[in-house]
């Protein structure tokens, strides 16, 4: 039991980075209606941008302080630009042109990125505990061991994620977001400036990507396969649903602890590796079954 | 019951010499005409005419080429839609554009936007302000509500809905914001008899009880010469026209830009 429970956590703690990843696509989807392709290269960029700047600002009195607070800053001018230059002339066209926009942005971040701060490989520390620990030794025989940087992320994702969800079901901003992704002329009909709110979710999405990022990037070092982890974050989504904060989460969370499970559970009957296939399988049985995901909204067209 | 028992005000919006272009296609020519405060003004001509392009001027959708539009006394340069409904107008479309997600509810509180001003962390939290001012303003967009008589569905999605009723929803964002000036794109298009007379009274109480300047482009005659005190006749991108249901019934070049003209 134990056992289980501990194959449980390390792939629910996994999830929830999945789930980071996961939630910078919702959040644009719900305001603009587009997939947004590079939120992966956005990961990437933010990841690298931060740990360059650790690098050059080492002997600064507070390294990690004035680096972050310049990846933002970064992080709002490239929000700035994006609207500027790539949304602001497809106002009112369909989503398939502004997704096929941001595959430039996602080529265009991954290269720029690159050239501005190197491909190596970096590692980042920026002093999340390492080593892991036994946590409920008074419940099970032995405790459950866990990594502490995952109960770190954990806890700073969960953060993020109620911080989200109450800014867009709640508040005035988040219901124009919401607006804007309906009807971008009835938004502005109503009084809501477009390329403000455009840079509001651009900006979130890349402060949620620099997030990602930064827990990614010290597990994994930074480089460029951080870019990909959007690839893994498709599965999530179609999962949660792609306008569901809450439904970003709970795929992460089902995706991350299904691969561990099946892995450990099922896979010395098929010779292992399920890890790697399980979160698109699952994917796929949901697009069959109920495509909107778990949370998503249904939409009816009237023909 | 129109013009002649109403007390129009001064003049709320003047378009002076407004002329719009597409590349080689010229949808408006030299455009003039006023609206005055309180009036119900329509904007009537055959397809293609230009009245959802002069619709599109005054609500800073298209930049006109030449001309100028005055509203409360100030001369405009480049607006931005969200600017025109800072300063008091909004509209509707002739396609209905209604955020199809949200429900009834949601959608006439999206109208409320310019009308809330806490603060953004405040919103975040969702606290103190932030919150009585959602309670305010959802009282408000109650009485729009009890207003349209659309009780019955206010929590439903109004992707949902039946077309005279998102119309009416439609409306009901537009008057959340409560406007001085009203722009209808073809506020009846679509309805059926039943549908047209609930819409037309709407009208009329919105202008009767919240004195709102309203400007509206419509086909059907009938409603027309009914409902509005004045009319301006588009064809081609011109003017033809320009008066009292009476003087336009009479007025030749529209007889002949309607009918056809017989040499």
């Amino acid at each position: 039991m134990g056992f289980f429970v501990e194959v449980l956590l390390s792939g629910l703690m996994a999830g929830v980075l999945y789930s980071l990843v996961a939630l910078g696509f919702v959040l644009i989807f719900k305001a603009s209606g587009v997939f947004n392709f590079a939120q992966g290269a956005m990961v990437l960029f933010a990841a690298l941008t931060f740990v360059r700047l650790l690098d050059i600002l080492k002997d600064s009195f507070a390294p990690i302080t004035l680096s972050l607070i310049i990846t933002i800053a970064m992080m709002v001018m490239l929000a700035m630009a994006i609207e500027r230059l790539v949304l602001r002339p497809l106002v009112n066209q369909p989503g398939i042109s502004l997704f096929m926009a941001t595959l430039g942005i996602a080529y265009f971040l991954d290269g720029f990125g690159q050239t501005l701060w190197g491909s190596d490989i970096y590692t980042l520390d920026i002093g999340i505990p390492k080593g892991s620990i036994f946590i409920l030794e008074s419940v099970f025989d032995g405790g459950i061991l866990v990594a502490k940087e995952d109960l770190v992320a954990t806890v700073i994702a969960g953060l993020l994620v109620v911080t989200l969800a109450i800014f867009f079901q709640k508040t005035r901003i988040g219901r124009a977001l919401r607006a804007v992704a309906d009807d971008h002329q009835a938004a502005q009909s109503i009084g809501i400036p477009l390329n403000y709110i455009w840079v509001i979710v651009w900006t979130v999405a890349g402060l949620v990507a620099l997030v990602a990022g930064v827990i990614w990037g010290s597990k994994l070092g930074v480089q460029f396969s951080l870019s990909l982890i959007a690839l893994k974050a498709l599965p999530v989504l179609i999962l949660g649903g792609f306008e569901s904060v809450l439904g970003a989460i709970v795929g992460g969370l089902i995706i991350g602890a299904g691969e561990k499970l099946s892995e450990i559970y099922i896979g010395p009957y098929v010779g292992g590796g399920i890890e790697y296939w399980f979160a698109y399988m699952l994917a796929l049985g949901f697009l069959m079954f109920r495509p909107q995901g778990l949370f998503g909204e249904v939409h009816i067209d009237r023909v | 019951m129109n013009e002649t028992d109403r007390k129009l005000g001064p003049t709320i919006l003047k378009a002076e010499n407004i002329s719009l272009a597409f590349g080689g296609v010229k949808a408006l020519t030299d455009i003039s005409f006023e609206v005055k405060e309180h009036e119900i003004l329509a904007i009537i001509g055959p397809n293609g005419a230009g009245k959802s392009s002069m619709l599109n001027v005054i609500n800073g959708v298209y930049h006109p080429n030449a001309g100028s539009v005055t509203y409360k006394g100030n001369v405009r340069q480049r607006m931005k839609p969200h600017e025109a409904a800072t300063q008091g107008i909004a509209r509707t479309f002739q396609n209905i554009a209604l955020f199809k997600g949200m429900s009834v509810l949601d959608n006439i509180m999206t109208g409320r936007t310019l009308k809330m001003n806490a603060g953004f962390l405040a919103q975040c939290l969702y606290v103190g302000r932030a919150r009585n001012e959602e309670i305010e303003h959802r009282k408000k967009v109650e009485e729009i509500i009890d207003f349209l008589q659309i009780q019955s569905i206010r929590k439903t999605p109004v992707g949902r809905l039946p077309y005279g009723l998102q119309k009416r929803v439609e409306l009901g964002r537009a008057l959340a914001a409560e406007p001085t000036l009203l722009l209808l794109d073809e506020p009846m298009a679509g309805m059926n008899i039943e549908e047209k007379e609930d819409m037309s009274r709407f009208i009329l109480d919105v202008n009767d009880e919240f004195g709102t300047t309203i400007v509206l482009i419509e086909h059907d005659m009938g409603v027309v010469m009914d409902l509005s005190d004045r009319i301006v006749v588009l064809d081609y991108g011109k003017k033809i026209g320009d008066g009292t249901p009476s003087d336009i019934r009479n007025n030749k070049a529209v007889i002949d830009a309607y009918l056809g003209v017989s040499d």
